[in-house]
């Protein structure tokens, strides 16, 4: 079970109190409607599923119900870091 | 019957507390102090099961939780059953009940012993695949049979009486084992002033230095175990859990413990005691001390009641005062299977042999053997064994310098047990559970924990270290660093002094040769547990299983409670040594979680019974409960199904229910469903985006219904949703969609859309909701709310306003999910209960009548109103609903959904759409989830066409309705299509509208 840093509480607290939101930094296209069913397709299924490092959206929601990003290790289950949404990842892990 | 193996004096038992106990249907005595393992063996008992697959007669090898053979039933009543239970970890309490776990109809008298003795030669590895493979349809019937002739124990039939409890807990430094090296690490953390637990499985902490005797700071190591005990049990920084296993090491450092309050105490806890707790423990840093598993050698009948690895004698001779025979042969590849040697001597019983397979070991453990006058033959081993229930000879061989081949004939010794000692294999299991491989050493010939992504540090005989001076060393050292690193310092904490014989290196020595070869030779058991022979693991290698995890599961060695302690490492070199190759190239197979297997009870703690879950109720619980509902859950909602009067059936009442509303008013308490409070200047324009329809020009006093979908276009939930003022919406969702639809809200609010300025908040609890409905519901209300104009013409449909009902705020909201007049009054929740009595005063005249949910559905199906969730499945978007109405394509902002139900897939013609369906026979209710197809008589697999997804009997229509989905089915009305049910009748039904009554909305628009 996780021990999650949450970067708005600025506590860790237990993965009970969290839920995982799939993969982060995942931008609805500024134009939905001009999209080709490619592009939407893309956005709406395609994930990356990394054996390594990466960077997921998680939501404080028995707590603050704020959501941020978590850079976690797939494969040892090592958490990073934890940053607020609109913030970038340290370029030192980014896989 | 007497204690006729207990010694005179010594040991850790209390003779003055003497405690009676029964096995097997016989009464014995014990003393206080006792595992129930040394107590059978006082009394002389040798047999205490039957093997797995061959139905040997097995007795105890071990003293601790590498025991394979001793894992019994214990209870004396059917409550307080507990199967799995090591004898060797299972403290003596006066009146203890335990029974054999196999073996029938007695241990010593096995029906099944016939059938292993004379058949087990048939019984190879694989044998239940290879046998019982064909014809498959029988393997339900075998393994009935199977699994009966096995077992390990029954689960309990009846509730288990006793209390258990989780406990959250946090801790600087999480020691784990009490022996030296974790007592020194524990007494070195705390005295750092670091909050330190101690987790020791044992009955009491000391781990090998209770049968040790060696002297610490010149005393005796037990007075130092006591010393270090107490100073650790007076410290407030430290929580000391006896008999308290660690079973499991999760991810960050977080690790389960498994205590046993009460197991020592009785059948049943204490009144007010619970039984067992699990710890679920948060460390900052976890020191490992969990010590090492002597490896027995592998040798022919070596499972013969009377053979024991080489440290358990010692244990049973110096912890318990148990010498469980009179005349010992010890085989040992090392200087460790010395001691047992020296202890059974020092019992005064006769050691036979000492028999090392080392050439010629000089050494001051040899040369204190020679001045013992002990006969000492080197260069050989224990080969074979003769006995059935117990051990009355064993022979040994000489050996090649290596260990791999007899180079003479077996020579016979008369003698009753027999020890033996293959070296230590460091209980790397809680390490394992964090992913970590285990790295193999040649120099002390086992594996110690692989590097760890935790932090985590090891000491002691788990790092591969087993003189007492290095266990004490790593110990402190270890218990310094943890709290070092969790950010205390300056404990001063010397090193204890040990004096010890020094040790001659050890030889790899794993299954001795026997002169026949293996698969000829007696049986040679590795994993005793399980059957698995040394003959087994070779015919594995020879059918092909190369990866040690194939031979693992072909033989199942390693498998069951005992998980492999005892016999894993030695599997492992007998394949390692069969496929050619050395241990670090075959490899390990891994530990899982639990290290020991844990009681449901304490896996379950107060999570049971009424406290499963937890259970949400509306204000006006009290009276559904008086007034005789039946309830449905709904998420963790109690909801009123029907409330049948007496002798009444759920149709009759349902019946009733749904006339009276449609007829004169009906009231639902409509509580649970999803309220979320919603203001913001960007509120509105929020709304917009979430749901499917338009909500630009919603004013104050208005109401709307919406759609939401997901990205995909798919709709998810469904609504009305309030304007309450320009910047201030009330949002309603389904009961069980609440949640989900609010954490949805943030998602986008916070990730895509943080400029909007909007706030967000679940206010279900805060109202008491109640639906009135039906076509005198005006009348009943006009009663009682003064200052809201109830009219038709100034209060219309799809309209709310605020005022006061029994002089309290209320709001009503005039919608209708019935298709009646109704409103829905909404006030603060601590009200509900007062103002739903005072309808009920008021309504007895109109025949007001409460309905439940099933009621609810009847009527909103009627209407063809869809339930999202039941009529909707993720994979239907409002055009196949038919409500394409509700999607505003004229909206600026591209809403969550419009894209997706734009994609190719979605607006391809012939797909599923949501009709109406009648039965041809009216009296006919199809069942929800029937397929319909085109054609009853087409051949299997049938063409589907869609399904059943709502199905009621409507009093009010006189017959049946249902709703669901057809292939193109907006196209096909009054088609006929077929229902082929599981039983054999084929339903004939009609396509039609969705709208079953009312299509002109006269009933609502009054």
């Amino acid at each position: 079970m996780f021990h999650i840093y949450c970067p708005h509480c600025e506590e860790y607290r237990e993965e009970e109190e969290f839920h995982p939101k799939g993969e982060a930094h995942l931008a609805r296209p500024e134009d939905p409607d001009n999209c080709t069913d490619e592009e939407w397709g893309d956005y709406l299924f395609f994930r990356k599923n990394p054996r390594g490092v990466h960077h997921e959206l998680w939501v404080h929601a028995a707590g603050c119900r704020k959501f941020f990003n978590v850079t976690r290790d797939t494969q040892s289950y090592r958490i990073y870091e934890t940053y607020k949404i609109g913030e970038q990842p340290s370029k030192a892990i980014t896989a | 019957m007497t204690q006729i193996n207990r010694l005179q004096a010594g040991g850790r038992i209390d003779r003055s507390k003497p405690l009676t106990f029964r096995f097997d249907g016989k009464s014995y005595q014990g003393y206080q102090g006792d595992t129930l393992a040394s107590a059978l063996l006082a009394n002389g008992v040798d047999v205490v099961g039957r093997s797995f697959k061959y139905s040997r007669p097995r007795g105890i090898m071990a003293a601790g939780a590498d025991e394979p053979n001793a894992v019994l039933q214990l209870g004396a009543t059917e409550a307080t059953q507990i199967p799995n239970v090591r004898a060797t970890q299972q403290a003596v309490y006066d009146g203890l009940e335990a029974q054999p776990t196999n073996g029938w109809p007695s241990v010593n008298l096995d029906a099944m012993g016939f059938v292993g003795r004379w058949f087990g030669r048939f019984m190879p590895p694989g044998f239940y695949y290879k046998t019982f493979m064909y014809p498959q349809s029988l393997w339900m019937f075998y393994e009935k049979h199977i699994r009966r002739a096995a077992g390990l124990g029954r689960s309990p039939r009846a509730p288990d009486a006793d209390q258990y409890d989780h406990i959250n807990q946090h801790a600087d430094v999480l020691v784990v084992g009490g022996g030296p090296a974790g007592l020194g690490a524990a007494l070195a953390a705390a005295r750092a002033g670091a909050r330190v637990m101690l987790a020791d499985e044992q009955e009491e902490p000391g781990g090998s230095l209770l049968d040790s005797a060696a002297q610490i700071d010149g005393e005796a190591a037990s007075v130092w175990v006591t010393r270090v005990v107490n100073e650790l049990a007076d410290r407030e920084n430290v929580l000391l859990l006896p008999r308290s296993t660690v079973n499991g090491y999760h991810d960050h450092n977080f690790l389960t413990i498994h205590e046993r309050r009460a197991d020592h105490l009785g059948d049943r806890a204490p009144e007010g005691m619970t039984r067992q707790r699990l710890h679920r423990v948060r460390a900052r840093w976890v020191v490992l001390a969990t010590g090492a598993h002597e490896r027995p050698l592998v040798y022919g009948n070596n499972d013969v009641p009377g053979c024991f690895v080489a440290a358990a004698l010692s244990t049973y001779l110096r912890r318990y005062a148990v010498a469980p025979g009179r005349s010992l042969v010890v085989s040992t590849a090392n200087d460790y299977g010395y001691r047992a040697a020296f202890d059974w001597q020092d019992a005064g019983h006769e050691v036979v042999a000492l028999v090392d397979s080392r050439a010629n070991p000089q050494g001051a453990w040899q040369e204190e053997a020679r001045e013992r006058g002990l006969r000492l033959i080197t260069g050989a081993a224990v080969s074979d064994v003769r006995g059935s229930k117990r051990v009355k000879a064993a022979a040994i061989v000489p050996l090649n310098e290596d260990g791999t081949q007899a180079t003479g004939s077996l020579q016979w010794l008369t003698c009753d047990t027999v020890a033996t000692s293959g070296g230590w294999s460091p209980a790397v299991h809680l390490s394992c559970h964090t992913g970590a491989r285990p790295q193999w050493r040649d120099d002390i010939i086992g594996f110690v924990p692989g590097e760890s992504r935790e932090q985590m540090l090891t000491a002691g005989a788990v790092a591969g270290s087993y003189s007492l001076a290095d266990c004490l060393k790593e110990g402190v050292s270890a218990g310094l660093k943890a709290a070092t690193e969790a950010g205390f310092s300056g404990a001063d904490v010397p090193v204890p002094t040990v004096s010890e014989l020094a040790e001659t290196p050890p030889m790899a020595l794993f299954a001795v040769p026997h002169p026949k070869p293996n698969s000829r030779a007696p049986k040679q058991f590795v994993d005793y547990q399980n059957d698995v022979t040394a003959a087994g693991i070779e015919l594995a290698t020879r059918e092909g299983f190369e990866s040690i995890e194939h031979v693992k599961r072909y033989t199942a060695m390693g498998f069951g409670t005992d998980q492999g302690k005892l016999g894993n490492i030695n599997g492992m070199a007998i394949a390692a040594r069969s496929l050619g190759q050395t241990i670090p190239e075959t490899g390990t197979t891994v530990f899982r979680p639990n290290y020991t297997p844990v009681t449901f009870g304490a896996i379950a703690g107060r999570h049971c019974r009424e406290l499963f879950e937890p259970k949400r109720y509306t204000a006006m619980q009290p009276w559904h409960e008086q007034h005789g509902a039946e309830f449905e859950n709904v998420g963790q909602w109690k909801r009123p199904w029907y409330y049948p009067k007496p002798g009444e059936s759920m149709q009759e009442a349902l019946n009733r229910e749904c006339l009276a509303t449609r007829e004169s008013v009906g009231i639902l308490d409509a509580s649970t469903l999803g309220k979320i409070d919603i203001q913001g200047k960007d509120a509105r324009e929020f709304i917009g985006r979430v749901y499917s329809n338009a909500w630009a020009k919603l004013a104050p006093g208005k109401c709307r219904y919406g759609l939401m979908c997901g990205e995909d276009g798919m709709v998810f939930d469904d609504g009305v949703t309030s304007c309450l003022g320009a910047n201030h919406f009330l949002m309603t969702t389904t009961t069980g969609g609440a949640a989900h639809v609010l954490e949805w809200l943030e998602l986008y609010h916070q990730t895509e859309w943080p400029e909007l300025e909007v706030y967000f908040n679940s206010v279900t609890d805060h109202w008491a909701t109640m639906g009135v409905a039906g076509p005198n519901s005006r009348k009943l209300l006009a009663e009682l709310i003064e200052d809201i104009d109830l009219d038709g013409e100034a209060f219309r449909f799809m309209d709310w306003r605020q005022g006061t009902i029994c002089g309290v705020p209320c709001r009503v909201f005039r919608i209708s999910f019935t298709g009646e007049l109704q409103y829905e009054i909404n006030v603060p929740a601590h009200y509900g209960l007062y103002i739903w009595e005072r309808l009920f005063e008021h309504g007895e005249k109109y025949n007001l009548t409460p309905y439940g949910t099933e009621t609810m559905h009847i009527l909103r199906a009627e209407k063809g109103f869809i339930i999202a969730g039941q009529d909707t499945d993720g994979s239907v978007h409002p055009y196949d609903l038919g409500m394409g109405w509700a999607v505003g394509e004229n909206k600026p902002f591209s809403f969550i959904g419009r894209r997706g139900m734009k994609r190719e897939d979605c607006v391809r013609p012939n797909r599923k759409q949501f009709v109406g369906l009648k039965t041809k026979d009216p009296n006919i209710v199809l069942p929800e989830g029937a397929h319909a197809v085109a054609d009853p008589s087409q051949p299997k697999p049938m063409a589907m066409l869609g399904h059943v997804t709502s199905s009621y009997y409507s009093a009010f229509l006189g017959r049946s309705i249902a709703l669901g989905f057809i292939k193109g089915g907006h196209e096909r009305m009054g088609d006929t299509v077929y229902y082929p049910l599981e039983d054999g009748r084929v339903v004939e039904a009609e396509i039609c509208s969705t709208i079953f009554l009312d299509p002109k909305g006269e009933r609502q628009n009054v």
